[in-house]
């Protein structure tokens, strides 16, 4: 059973806990293109390109990341980049891992 | 805004504490008491039996973890009074006796020298009296902030930490402001934001006790060597977008609001002090509300993105979520959609209202979906292997 979940006009694509995160959570199905994240903290709507899926729930880059570079989300740390990441790109478990726990691959 | 003293009404037990049920629970010592606590249930329709996996060759803390859950769990606010039934006469009389100085009626049964049909009858008898003696007592007005609170997250996803956490926190917030006690814990599920919890806690000491509990977790989970992605976070977490145990932490931690933490307690222990505390916990969500039950736990609010279906045979578990999908698929287990916050159709502050309408209700009576699907998970959590 596929389902898809798509927002009316108004709604955001994305949405970004906090000014200074580096990725955006997609709160309907994305498709690539030029969309529209809605910061919670500061109410201030930015439009970045996306280049891939992004499926509901998932995150995509706001900003050019280095390898194994700090990933912010809540204002904190959440991983390292296991590679360079592009705005715009999918951020998951295949470009972002735990710097916590080391044995979590 | 002010603090608020909402009346509502409840049962308020012997000790004083305020429960929102009204069971007479059957509860076994021991695996082996299983048959005859759920035999006693089917003879006594109306009658709750609490069947578990442990309660033999235990020892140490692990020992003393058990009797704790067990004792707590039949000293439970919602519980009426308790049947108690063991494979021998000591420990059956150590649970029974714990549950009594709660001030509720409890009595006991052992079944070795009676065998299981002997101690049926008898156990059953005396279920039935207990639960028609049950059925007479009356809901009397009682303030919400009396009812302690547990809340905690399953099948976290990213819209846990966009919408149903934060709905939660509202409720938190308000709940502690007007006097009354919140309990969270998940341990191991605070990494990455850990310190942020730490650095609430309202004393030096319980500051320290929090990062004693904590840092002992995490020295067992990494002495284990194991790859823990997949565990924690879970397939479903991953499976919902949440990449790394950090992230999954600031979702979950989203639900506790901005209260003090006053204290860090054991697992399964009853809070000394009001407000919002932290006790150490496994964050598998069957074992968490069982302990949460013991401690005293009258209500569990549980935020989920994914869809965890838990619930527990004592405290009503109030489900939120802000997954559109889950809420569509999933709609039997929903008790609260707070979906449109992720398309900004309402605030923060009218989906706590939203929440806390429904908790009055819960309060009230109003069955949940875990509670009308009979879900009823009732886990002890062992510390190590039995002797």
């Amino acid at each position: 059973m596929s389902e898809s979940v798509v927002a009316g006009g108004g709604a955001p694509h994305f949405l970004v806990h906090n000014e200074g995160d580096h990725v955006a959570v997609a709160v309907q199905d994305v498709d690539p293109g030029r969309r529209r994240a809605v910061y919670l903290d500061s109410d201030r709507a930015v439009e970045v390109e996306v280049t891939e899926t992004v499926p509901l729930g998932h995150k995509v880059a706001l900003a050019d990341l280095d390898g194994g570079a700090e990933v912010i989300e809540y204002r904190v740390p959440v991983g390292l980049t296991r590679r360079p990441v592009r705005r715009g790109e999918l951020v998951h478990v295949h470009n972002l891992r735990s710097a916590r726990w080391a044995r979590s691959e | 805004m002010g603090a608020q003293r909402v009346s509502l009404s409840g049962y308020r037990r012997p000790d004083g504490r305020v429960g929102v049920r009204n069971h007479v629970v059957i509860l076994p010592v021991d695996d082996l008491s299983n048959a005859v606590c759920e035999n006693v249930a089917r003879v006594v329709p109306g009658t709750l039996a609490l069947p578990h996996h442990y309660g033999r060759l235990q020892y140490g803390e692990d020992l003393d973890l058990t009797f704790r859950t067990l004792i707590g769990s039949g000293a439970n606010p919602n519980v009426a009074a308790a049947v108690v039934v063991g494979i021998e006469p000591n420990w059956t009389h150590h649970v029974a006796e714990g549950i009594a100085r709660s001030g509720k009626p409890v009595e006991r049964y052992s079944i070795e020298r009676f065998g299981d049909l002997k101690t049926l009858a008898a156990a059953a008898r005396t279920a039935q009296q207990l639960l028609q003696d049950a059925s007479e007592l009356r809901r009397e007005p009682v303030e919400r902030r009396e009812v302690l609170i547990s809340i905690k997250c399953g099948e976290s996803d990213t819209t846990t930490g966009l919408g149903s956490c934060p709905t939660v926190a509202e409720v938190v917030d308000r709940h502690v402001e007007d006097g009354g006690t919140v309990l969270f814990g998940e341990t191991s599920e605070l990494t990455g934001g850990e310190q942020l919890i730490a650095g609430r806690c309202a004393t030096p000491e319980a500051r320290a006790r929090f990062q004693a509990m904590y840092d002992a977790y995490i020295r067992e989970i990494e002495a284990s060597g194991a790859n823990l992605l997949g565990s924690q976070p879970t397939q479903g977490n991953i499976r919902g977008g949440l990449s790394t145990i950090e992230e999954k932490a600031l979702g979950n931690i989203a639900k506790t609001g901005t209260a003090p933490v006053v204290d860090a307690l054991g697992p399964a222990e009853t809070p000394r002090l009001p407000g919002l505390n932290f006790m150490d916990s496994s964050s598998a969500a069957a074992e968490f509300i069982t302990l949460m039950g013991a401690a005293g736990a009258a209500v569990h609010l549980f935020p989920t993105g994914q869809g965890n279906i838990i619930g527990n045979p004592l405290v009503p578990v109030v489900k939120v979520t802000a997954n559109p999908l889950t809420a569509r698929t999933m709609s039997e287990h929903v008790d609260l959609d707070v979906s449109g916050l992720l398309w900004r159709e309402y605030t923060l502050r009218e989906a706590g209202d939203r929440l806390l309408a429904l908790l009055d209700r819960v309060i009230e009576g109003r069955l949940t979906c875990a509670e009308a699907l009979g879900h009823r998970e009732f886990v002890l959590t062992k510390l190590y292997r039995s002797a």
